[in-house]
């Protein structure tokens, strides 16, 4: 594959998102004669309706159903009792809640940081052109595009306590074995380790396009003047890869704010609900019992819906203002 | 000098090997697991090579994965048509046509990518409960279209801002016009954007587990994800046969990135999506 072109194909990609805010801005500029806005939106009418019918409806059905006092009969005939916040309120005293909100937070905040960290120091390295760099950085693509089902049960299997590999590979070092999946102390690294290898290749995919697009005559100017490596990389690099940054961390905390399968199919949330997270609790509510609990599952997953759309709306803002400077 | 500047290189070569061996262990070792036989299964320490190596796994997924793959093989194409005939469209309308309130929503689609899967599954739930819609393949495909369409838009939004106006005259253009420039201009030249978004659907389709597993799990026809779920629920001890099943469920990413890897890092710095 030809490098140079797949560089300026991104450069590219990221020029034309430029584009389109440039160009919505210009319409909305200049009122010039438009072609018949009928027409405008009969194109953007089967998407409209697509998102009224399988966005809105779905998000609608969901708030409704933890405003009102659902049992699996009531589900199925639709006249359940209108209860208010009640559903709210029990979620709030659950005493899963607490360890639920904190897992979350851990979660998101400890995958975000190695994402991060790795993922920038592995585009700063293959920014060095030699041998090899552009396959390499290819094959590093692997874990973000394998299914989520096939990543978490190989990491279930190689954290297993009795035939895992990780095991063997502590115990060869003299490390005895660490009861990875079942013991409720080690659950959550577990799934934030497997999370972060997820995690990485988008942050190096994203980073590293940012990297492309500061010019190198800085950095060859500022090694004239003696700069070292690191000093170069703190003073030249970091600052102006901020924007990038910024974009990436914070669309890195809208998805793993909503990591479900990863954690649910390693973990189940467990053991003893020491790696739920909103997400999984959720699910655990309204589907994971012999009686589910729609009205309080449904009010964990709004919640979780309002921590993404404000995080969202940040993000936003970040890039709107980004566009315009 | 000539020389030590090749050494250094190499040696950056040597260190971008490792990094990627370290990477794609996993990989190798969901490969090595498939291969292995039964009685090594629980060996300690584990074997590193499949030294006796088996293909009983793979013998195990023609047995008994191969309508899983077929369900998944028409979810994901079905999801690729379907978010293509409603995306190319749209995108067209936002980037070209300057429809009021575009603006909106753009931002109304940028929204709906943020919104957790396991919710909008919930939801769904719920109204496909009521139109007898679950444990349906059409059902599946509408729910897996939601992971791809707002993308989608986007992409072709971008893309086809990037095409010269002259070539397309928008702004005295009547519906019917439009519809045969959108048909004959439009779509040929953004052939390259069709590629990406199909490329995308084709996999987040493919990979969906939650909706599938909320909506059709226990129905006639399954996706592969629940194939493989279903292995790990039954505390089933052959994991070659679960690794196998895993490594044939890689297959689409596999091609992909070695057909259209050029497509996906488009796709990734465009939309900025996914985790």
């Amino acid at each position: 594959m030809n490098d140079t072109k797949q560089l300026s194909d991104r450069r590219s990609a990221l020029d034309r998102v430029g584009a389109v805010a440039a160009s919505t801005r210009a319409a909305r500029d200049r009122r010039r004669p438009t072609s018949p806005q009928w027409a405008a939106w009969g194109f953007l009418a089967p998407v409209t309706v697509y998102l009224a019918l399988f966005y809105a409806y779905p998000l609608y059905r969901n708030l409704d159903l933890s405003l009102r006092d659902y049992t699996v009969r009531s589900f199925v005939q639709g006249d359940a009792p209108f209860t208010g916040l009640a559903n709210y309120r029990k979620v709030f005293d659950d005493p899963v809640f607490a360890p639920a909100l904190l897992h979350t937070a851990a979660f998101t905040a400890v995958c975000l940081v190695f994402q991060y960290a790795i993922g920038l120091a592995l585009a700063v390295f293959f920014n060095q052109n030699f041998r090899l760099s552009s396959t390499l950085r290819a094959l590093f693509l692997v874990p973000w595009l394998l299914p989520l089902i096939v990543s978490s049960s190989t990491w279930s299997w190689m954290l297993n306590s009795d035939s895992g590999v990780v095991n063997a590979v502590l115990h060869a070092v003299g490390i005895g074995p660490v009861n990875w999946l079942t013991s409720p102390s080690w659950s959550l690294t577990s799934v934030i380790i497997a999370n972060i290898w997820i995690g990485v290749p988008f942050n190096l995919v994203v980073l590293y396009s940012g990297l492309q697009s500061i010019p190198g005559s800085l950095h060859e100017a500022a090694a004239l003047d003696g700069a070292n490596a690191w000093q170069r990389f703190w003073r030249i690099t970091f600052p102006l890869l901020r924007p990038v940054s910024a974009i990436t961390l914070l669309l890195g905390l809208v998805y793993t704010l909503k990591v479900f399968d990863i954690i649910w199919i390693m973990t189940k949330g467990g053991p003893a609900d020491s790696s739920t997270t909103f997400a999984t609790w959720s699910y655990q509510l309204g589907f994971g019992n012999l009686l589910p609990a729609f009205g309080p599952g449904a009010a964990v997953g709004n919640l979780l819906v309002v921590a993404a759309l404000v995080f969202g709306l940040i993000y936003v803002r970040v890039q709107r203002k980004q566009a315009l400077s | 000098m000539r020389t030590d500047a090749v050494t250094k290189r190499g040696w950056k070569t040597a260190v971008g090997l490792l990094l990627t061996g370290v990477m794609l262990f996993p990989v190798y070792w969901m490969i090595n697991v498939s291969l292995t036989r039964d009685q090594d299964m629980r060996k300690s320490p584990p074997d590193l090579f499949p030294t006796h190596g088996t293909l009983a796994g793979y013998r195990t997924v023609l047995d008994e994965q191969l309508p899983y793959l077929g369900t998944s093989l028409v979810v994901a194409l079905g999801t690729v048509v379907l978010t293509v005939a409603l995306a190319a469209p749209a995108g067209y309308a936002l980037a070209k046509l300057r429809p009021r309130g575009g603006g909106l929503l753009s931002f109304v689609l940028l929204a709906a990518q943020m919104i957790p899967g396991i919710i909008m599954a919930m939801g769904f739930y719920a109204v496909y409960l009521q139109l007898g819609l679950l444990q349906s393949v059409p059902g599946l495909i509408v729910a897996d279209s939601t992971l791809a369409v707002p993308f989608a838009v986007l992409i072709f939004t971008a893309f086809m801002a990037g095409i010269p106006g002259e070539l397309l005259q928008a702004a005295q253009m009547d519906g019917a016009r439009a519809l045969r420039t959108f048909w004959s201009i439009v779509l040929p030249m953004s052939r390259n954007a069709v590629v990406t978004v199909s490329l995308f659907a084709f996999l987040w389709s493919w990979s969906d587990f939650v909706f599938a597993n909320i909506l059709v799990n226990g129905g006639a026809r399954e996706p592969i994800t629940l194939g493989i779920y279903h292995y790990i629920g039954n505390n089933n001890q052959e994991w070659n046969a679960i690794m196998a099943t895993a490594v044939v469920a890689s297959l689409p990413a596999a091609v992909i990135l070695v057909l259209a890897q050029r497509y996906v890092a488009a796709g990734v710095t465009t939309g900025a999506v996914k985790d």
